[in-house]
């Protein structure tokens, strides 16, 4: 099992308010907020989706890099069996924390569901998923830190055995301000060998 | 070839037991773990749930161990792997994995740095991993409710990449105030006890568990065989079901397609009933897309409410000892049925020989997941 090379075929990488593709620069600003970043870099893609604004910090920085890899990938005229395999070290407790805030004092009680729903991890996922139709496998995962070789075998798997005929991998990581997301697609066709040195070395990068 | 794997032992930690005997026996005597609370730390009115009784946790776990700095859901999770890795041997080729929502979410009540660390879910695995002394990183499963049964799948695909030979689950989570005031915020909480596909069903009542499992690719002491999954998103909406249960089809489609078996081989399902009104229609919807609405069905929720993470891998458990057992357990809380489309709700415990078990969860973020089993001859 696992004897087929799989390639990855494109990665993106988001950290310290700059948007890097395949190794090059492509969006970069100033040290600014992720709220700012976030909103500047959705105008700067053009990216014409309202449901972003909506987004708690982790899906708004899942969402823009899926974007950035799915855009010449997605064919709307048929079924996009891309797998997402996601994982990251503080699972949602960005918003956990402002959730939590909510609830903690009796004289300001006021929970809210636009807020509940995004304390799970994999709200991102869903995220991905209304946005590119993509009706297929999708998992996310806690580490303490970046798992190359668990990403690279779980994806692997799902390639091997028909589950998705792409995988979509991503560490999306934020809590309060601190972020880093580096996606990566993984296919059976390209040029650059989907092995676990190779993700650790780019996403080192 | 591909690998054979199997589910080798388990173990569940509930309020109506702390072994799967004593939970079977209370299920077939029809006991559920469902009472109303009084407790204005979790919410101000009164509310039902199914939880664990604090004194029965913290006895259980002093005769297992002198530990002192383990949180609640800890010492629960501890409890419910303790039997089964007593009895095993760990090595580099031993995998864990941990599943939960929310993990020791409670934390977060009184900030301080400790508390924060003590929230992620990284460091409840550590904490756990620690104390059995695992030796391989562990893997946190976070995937909304369906998380517990997502568990096995991931621990199949696991074994049969060659990553590991045997793969000890735990999953657990715990009622919450963050959960409750939650669930309270969307509605979405019952004034009774949940009544899963029934007419006067009026929404999820929660619940707290933890339960075990060691997946193995060895045959030895084999309870069940895990022969297919899936895990599809319904790509529709994060915080409601497909109306058309595409995400679920498709996840038991493709759980049928790689254990090519036929829909109608299935002998019965443990489904996901959480008594919400979409949800428990969502699934009668999917079942019947894919010709699965004479097959015996029950949810497990209104003996153990909602235990979210816990759920699927707690449910399993259940699962295969209905299969071991040739017997079909009633799904309690069921009246008359209340779904557009026709299922066969089992509402009297029977017997029945059974070959393949179908367990099926879905959750917030549109996932779901189907996990097919088939009885080992």
């Amino acid at each position: 099992m696992l004897d087929n090379k799989t390639y990855i075929q494109s990665f993106c990488t988001i950290q310290n308010n700059e948007i890097i593709l395949d190794g090059a620069s492509i969006f970069k600003l100033e040290p600014t907020t992720f709220l700012d970043f976030s909103k500047k870099a959705y105008q700067y893609f053009e990216i014409n989706y309202s449901k972003f604004f909506k987004m708690d910090n982790l899906s708004k920085l899942a969402f823009l890099g899926a974007e950035l890899l799915l855009e010449n990938e997605i064919n709307n005229t048929k079924e996009n069996n891309i797998a997402l395999v996601f994982a990251n070290k503080s699972s949602s407790l960005d918003t956990d924390v402002k959730y939590q805030n909510s609830i903690s004092d009796a004289e300001n009680y006021f929970p809210s569901p636009a807020v509940f729903v995004y304390t799970l991890p994999n709200i991102c996922l869903g995220e991905i998923s209304i946005r590119h139709q993509l009706k297929s496998e999708n998992s996310f995962f806690i580490f303490d830190a970046f798992n190359s070789a668990f990403m690279t075998n779980y994806a692997k798997v799902l390639l091997d055995s028909n589950k998705a005929d792409k995988v979509l991998c991503g560490w999306v990581e934020y809590f309060d301000e601190e972020y880093k997301a580096f996606l990566y697609l993984v296919g059976r066709e390209g040029n650059l060998e989907h092995k676990i040195e190779t993700v650790l070395t780019e996403y080192n990068k | 070839m591909t690998k054979e794997v199997y589910i080798t032992e388990t173990n569940c930690i509930t309020p109506i037991g702390f072994d799967v005997a004593t939970n079977i026996k209370n299920i077939i005597g029809s006991v559920s773990g469902i009472q109303l609370h009084q407790n204005t730390d979790l919410m101000k009115m009164p509310f039902y749930a199914s939880i664990i009784n604090d004194e029965a946790i913290n006895s259980a776990f002093a005769k297992i161990t002198s530990a002192e700095n383990n949180t609640r859901l800890e010492k629960m999770m501890i409890l419910a792997l303790q039997p089964i890795v007593e009895k095993s041997k760990l090595d580099e080729r031993t995998g864990f994995i941990l599943s939960t929502t929310k993990g020791n979410i409670t934390a977060l009540k009184n900030p301080s740095s400790d508390n924060f660390q003590k929230a992620h879910l990284g460091q409840l695995a550590k904490n756990i991993a620690d104390f059995f002394g695992f030796t391989t990183e562990p893997i946190v499963v976070s995937n909304a409710c369906v998380s517990g049964i997502l568990a096995v799948s991931v621990a199949k695909r696991l074994i049969q990449a060659g990553m590991f030979d045997n793969i000890f689950i735990v999953a657990g989570d715990e009622v919450s105030e963050f959960v409750l005031s939650g669930f309270n915020s969307f509605q979405a909480m019952s004034d009774s006890p949940c009544r899963p596909y029934s007419k006067n069903r009026n929404g999820v009542t929660l619940g707290e568990a933890t339960a075990a499992v060691l997946v193995s690719s060895n045959k030895k002491n084999a309870k069940i065989k895990i022969i297919g999954d899936g895990s599809i998103n319904d790509a529709n909406h994060i915080s409601g079901p497909s109306r058309t249960g595409e995400g679920l089809f498709r996840s038991i489609e493709s759980a049928l397609t790689e254990a090519k078996i036929n829909a109608n081989q299935i002998d019965y399902i443990s489904a996901h009933g959480t008594a919400t009104s979409f949800n428990d229609e969502m699934e009668a919807i999917a079942f019947n897309r894919l010709g699965l609405e004479n097959i015996p069905v029950n949810s497990l929720k209104g003996f153990y409410g909602h235990t979210l993470g816990a759920s699927g891998l707690l449910e399993t458990v259940i699962g295969i000892e209905s299969v071991l057992e040739s017997k079909l357990f009633a799904s309690l809380g069921f009246d008359e049925i209340g779904v557009s489309q026709s299922i066969n709700i089992i509402n009297k415990n029977e017997d029945k020989e059974m070959n393949y078990f179908l367990k099926t969860a879905s959750g917030f973020g549109g996932c779901n997941t189907a996990v097919l089993f088939e009885k080992v001859k």
